[in-house]
């Protein structure tokens, strides 16, 4: 009982975060319509309610079939979904419409990724099937006919009328390869049983399916000119080496090769030439490969502190600025206060998501929600450090809050298994209950 | 694994740290910096989409103003009679910057000029509005009567107060409607910008005071005036033969009077006339290059007018016709020099003479203001556009004095002598004292291409009195058209304008 009630009081907080983080989006939306075009909108209230309605019946799923998970986890997701939308519709209605789809599709996937996967550990099972979807995902782009290539990257596949970034799904798919794969053969990626030299290594022939599933993951990405993702698969990739074998050594070797990696890229793309140089120096060619930074530098700039206000600044200057670029945006009109507010909502996301994995009793979901979290807390990082100039820019969007389908459905489905692990930690055998058992007491608890 | 995660978390903690540390880089110390860089547009987006003032004529017609918009910027600049006064407003283009009075009263207009900040400082209620209207010293009616006679024809109307310099009418075709530059739609603006500077006749180069041409026999007023300040004719004497031409110093060439004709007599009679003949002598013979140099630069020459519509373009009269080879036989004697054939010609506004439209009517205005050439000036007074008040009113200024009072006078007497028995006489109207030069002025001289361009300068005021109008009228050669004389091609605009201005 005790158990039941720590997660009723969580369910609880989650549901008034979420009607606080509902309000905050209906009032950022109020105030953008007030600052573009001067008069409140006409559809504030339907707004409201639809807002409040959609988060409201993921909060109903989640207290059905995740009652003891942790209550930060949603209300953040909503919050930046929240945040993202507004921003988007006011720079572009169309893509804002398109967005609302989105985000109804990646709420109900969160509802329906919670109901089929009732036991983290069942994903283990599939780890040899999600590998091949993973590295299927990843090449559809290259196919020919479907296949399309968007702002220099080919990692968009079209069939029919649907655009999709396959990309998206192939990390959470590699990821549970990656977590299953490492928990599996820890030990002897551990003991390194192989001496070259001073290191010890793992057997090459318990190292090959990983390796080379990171390898191909990163030749394809690299072929299609997404260094972002590259980037973000090769993070996640090491997160997970290191977390599982607990050898630091792993961590510092992948960042030295990862060093000569970046540095054999730049010699050899002009691409990369020109993100490395359009970072060092954007002044060099204003108008070229710097441009965007710039932009980018003086929206910042121009919205200081406190911001230019919803809808009172430029930021459609920047290109991109729906996507990529969102935290340009939100910088400019939202200012310092609001910029930092939204790096804040994703360190408390990582907070909890590593807690979930701190949490977990067995190693694989323990591993999972650590990759998964590391995901969204590293591609948070890569852009908005690009955006910022922190790092040369690398195109990803920003979780939850950039315009885009599968980025957004992904992610959905990323914080549904983070909180099925989440509520799989608390004082309860991770493999007892059964999903039958469990829901009678969530019914009764609540009636 | 646990000591991972927990790293892992503090890790992610650093690494967002440093995004917080740099943030407040860009956005607070460094901010000021990225605001002030020359690359940094935002400002002038903002200013495109700001208040800004109206342009009203001096009768009070708008003619220049910003409405709210919904697109991008929140206002747009919107010219309610755009091709009518294009070439006085100019444009106002987010890519393309301002032209025009946009331009030269930019900052008045936008309220950034020194007297409307100090005040906006103190204007703690008010509502942060601190543009201002500037009002026209233009006549919307003389600038359509204007735009109406001149019609779908290349040319100019340049009309003035002689004795404040205020310009009453400026209109030049081909003309433009700045709103297709200065919208908000950016890649339409692009679009006729890039057809107007292709376009035929060069819309965007405003030919009033931007191009130049050769003055023809409306320069002969320039030499007539020179002849009587250097003291070597006066009005009455000497009489110069009646000839058909006249043979250029040093030279086998002979410059004919117009169609040949038989054409002569003292200054007055020649003047009315408008004989080549004369005028080239007298300059040639009786002036030679330094007094009718110095003459032309006391009227303009060699120089631009400082006015408020920028970019005036500089009007020319050649000053180097090379070493002196001998004295001529009239009596004063002046020098003959290896130029002097062409100093002939340019004593008839030929050869490289060159001049604005606007430079000709303040010919017209000088002689008319006892040879006082008076600042040109289109803009007459800032408002601010809240309350009216006055802010700045632009005085009338003295600019050249071209010949002393007597000279002007006897060079007046003699344009009117134009209009009662000259080549100007269709300029004659009952109660007024209407004094005028018409010119009739050949795009090249030796090529014997016969298209000319037609020229009318004139000046009016009520019988008696002082003249109050001056104006130039231009209307140029068409290629392969032929001649058009000034007097029945550019006169009839010239009538047009006086009607209106005394009607």
């Amino acid at each position: 009982m005790k158990s039941f009630f720590v997660g009723r009081h969580r369910r609880n907080s989650e549901l008034v975060l979420i009607i606080l983080s509902g309000v905050v989006t209906t009032a950022a939306y109020v105030l953008a319509a007030v600052g573009r075009l001067s008069s409140i909108p006409a559809n504030v209230l339907p707004f409201l309610i639809v807002v409040l309605g959609l988060f409201f019946a993921a909060h109903v799923a989640t207290r059905f079939l995740a009652p003891e998970a942790d209550g930060l986890l949603l209300p953040l997701a909503g919050l930046l979904n929240g945040l993202g939308y507004v921003f988007i519709a006011r720079l572009n209605d169309d893509l804002a419409a398109q967005q609302a789809v989105w985000t109804f599709l990646g709420v109900a996937l969160y509802c329906a990724t919670l109901l089929v996967v009732r036991r983290s550990r069942d994903l283990e099972q599939f780890r040899y099937i999600l590998l091949l979807i993973g590295l299927g995902l990843l090449v559809l782009p290259l196919m020919p006919v479907i296949g399309q290539t968007i702002n220099g990257s080919r990692i968009w596949v079209s069939i029919g009328p649907v655009n999709f970034q396959p990309g998206e799904f192939a990390k959470l798919a590699l990821a549970i390869f990656f977590a299953s794969y490492l928990v599996d053969k820890r030990e002897l990626f551990r003991a390194g049983t192989w001496r070259v030299g001073p290191l010890r290594l793992p057997e090459p022939k318990h190292a090959a399916p990983v390796l080379l599933a990171w390898g191909v993951s990163l030749l394809v990405m690299i072929s299609q000119k997404d260094l972002g993702t590259s980037l973000l698969f090769f993070m996640l990739f090491l997160i997970m080496l290191w977390v599982s074998t607990e050898r630091l050594a792993y961590l510092l070797a992948g960042m030295v090769l990862f060093m000569g990696g970046a540095y054999v890229a730049w010699t050899q793309f002009s691409h990369v030439q020109t993100r490395v140089s359009s970072w060092l120096n954007p002044w060099e060619d204003p108008l070229g490969g710097g441009y965007q930074v710039i932009e980018a530098q003086f929206g910042l700039a121009s919205g200081g502190i406190t911001g230019t206000g919803p809808g009172r600044g430029y930021p459609q200057r920047v290109p991109a600025a729906e996507t990529d670029f969102i935290f340009a945006t939100i910088g400019e009109e939202l200012g310092l206060l609001g910029a930092t507010a939204l790096l804040m909502a994703f360190v408390l996301m990582i907070g909890s998501g590593l807690r979930a994995a701190l949490g977990a009793r067995r190693p694989f979901s323990k591993l999972l929600a650590t990759g998964l979290t590391g995901l969204l807390g590293v591609q948070a990082f890569i852009i908005i450090a690009g955006v910022t100039r922190v790092l040369p820019l690398t195109g990803v969007t920003l979780p939850f809050v950039s315009y885009g389908g599968s980025s957004l459905l992904a992610n959905y489905a990323i914080l549904a298994i983070i909180v099925r692990i989440s509520d799989e930690q608390t004082n309860r055998p991770a493999d007892a209950p059964t999903p039958g058992r469990r829901r009678p007491r969530v019914a009764a608890g609540t009636s | 694994m646990n000591q991972q995660i927990r790293q892992l978390g503090v890790a992610m903690l650093v690494l967002f740290v440093l995004l917080f540390a740099r943030l407040n880089w860009v956005q607070v110390f460094d901010a000021e910096q990225l605001t002030a860089d020359p690359l940094n547009t935002r400002r002038v987006v903002r200013d495109f989409g700001q208040r800004r003032g109206n342009i009203v004529t001096a009768d009070g017609v708008v003619i220049a103003e910003s409405v709210e918009s919904g697109g991008r910027f929140d206002r747009e600049r919107l010219y309610p009679d755009g091709p009518l006064y294009s070439h006085v407003t100019g444009y106002f283009s987010f890519e393309f910057g301002a032209t025009g009075i946009e331009r030269s009263y930019n900052d008045e207009l936008a309220g950034h000029s020194a007297t409307q900040r100090f005040e906006s400082f103190f204007d703690f209620f008010g509502d942060g509005d601190i543009s201002a209207d500037v009002t026209l010293t233009l006549d919307s009616e003389l600038q359509r009567a204007a735009a109406n006679a001149l019609g779908n024809r290349r040319g100019s109307v340049v009309a003035l107060d002689p004795q404040t310099g205020a310009v009453l009418a400026f209109y030049s075709w081909p003309t433009f409607d700045p709103n297709t530059i200065s919208t908000t739609d950016l890649d339409a603006a692009r679009v006729s910008k890039d057809a107007l500077d292709n376009a035929d006749g060069e819309p965007l180069l405003t030919s009033a005071h931007r191009q130049v041409f050769p003055p023809g026999s409306t320069f002969k007023v320039i030499t007539a005036a020179s002849g009587l300040e250097n003291g070597v004719v006066t009005t009455t004497a000497p009489v110069f033969p009646e000839v058909v031409s006249y043979q250029l110093p040093l030279t086998e060439v002979s410059l004919q009077n117009f169609e040949g004709s038989l054409c002569g007599g003292n200054l007055a009679q020649s003047l009315a006339r408008s004989c080549n003949t004369t005028f080239a002598e007298l300059g040639a013979e009786y002036l030679g290059p330094a007094p009718l140099v110095a003459t032309a630069e006391r009227f303009g020459f060699n120089d631009a007018p400082p006015f408020d519509i920028p970019l005036t373009a500089n009007s020319r009269f050649p000053d180097d016709y090379g070493i002196q080879l001998g004295q001529s036989e009239q009596t004063p004697p002046a020098p003959i020099v290896e130029g002097s054939a062409l100093l002939a010609q340019a004593s008839i506004g030929q050869f490289d003479v060159r001049a604005t439209p606007l430079q000709m009517a303040l010919v017209a205005a000088g002689i008319a203001n006892s040879g006082d050439i008076m600042q040109p000036h289109v803009v007459d007074r800032v408002t601010d556009s809240n309350d009216g008040e006055l802010l700045a009113r632009v005085e009338a200024q003295l600019w050249r004095q071209a010949v002393v009072p007597e000279v002007a006078a006897a060079t007046e007497a003699m344009m009117v002598g134009v209009v009662e028995t000259g080549s100007a006489q269709s300029l004659a109207r009952n109660n007024l004292t209407v004094g005028a030069k018409t010119g009739t002025a050949e795009i090249d001289t030796f090529s014997g291409a016969e298209d000319t361009h037609a020229w009318v300068i004139a000046f009016a005021g009520p019988s008696g009195g002082e003249p109050e109008f001056a104006l130039a009228v231009i209307v140029e050669a068409v290629p392969g058209q032929g001649q058009q004389t000034g007097g029945a091609v550019a006169g009839p605009i010239a009538a047009s304008l006086i009607d209106t201005h005394f009607g």
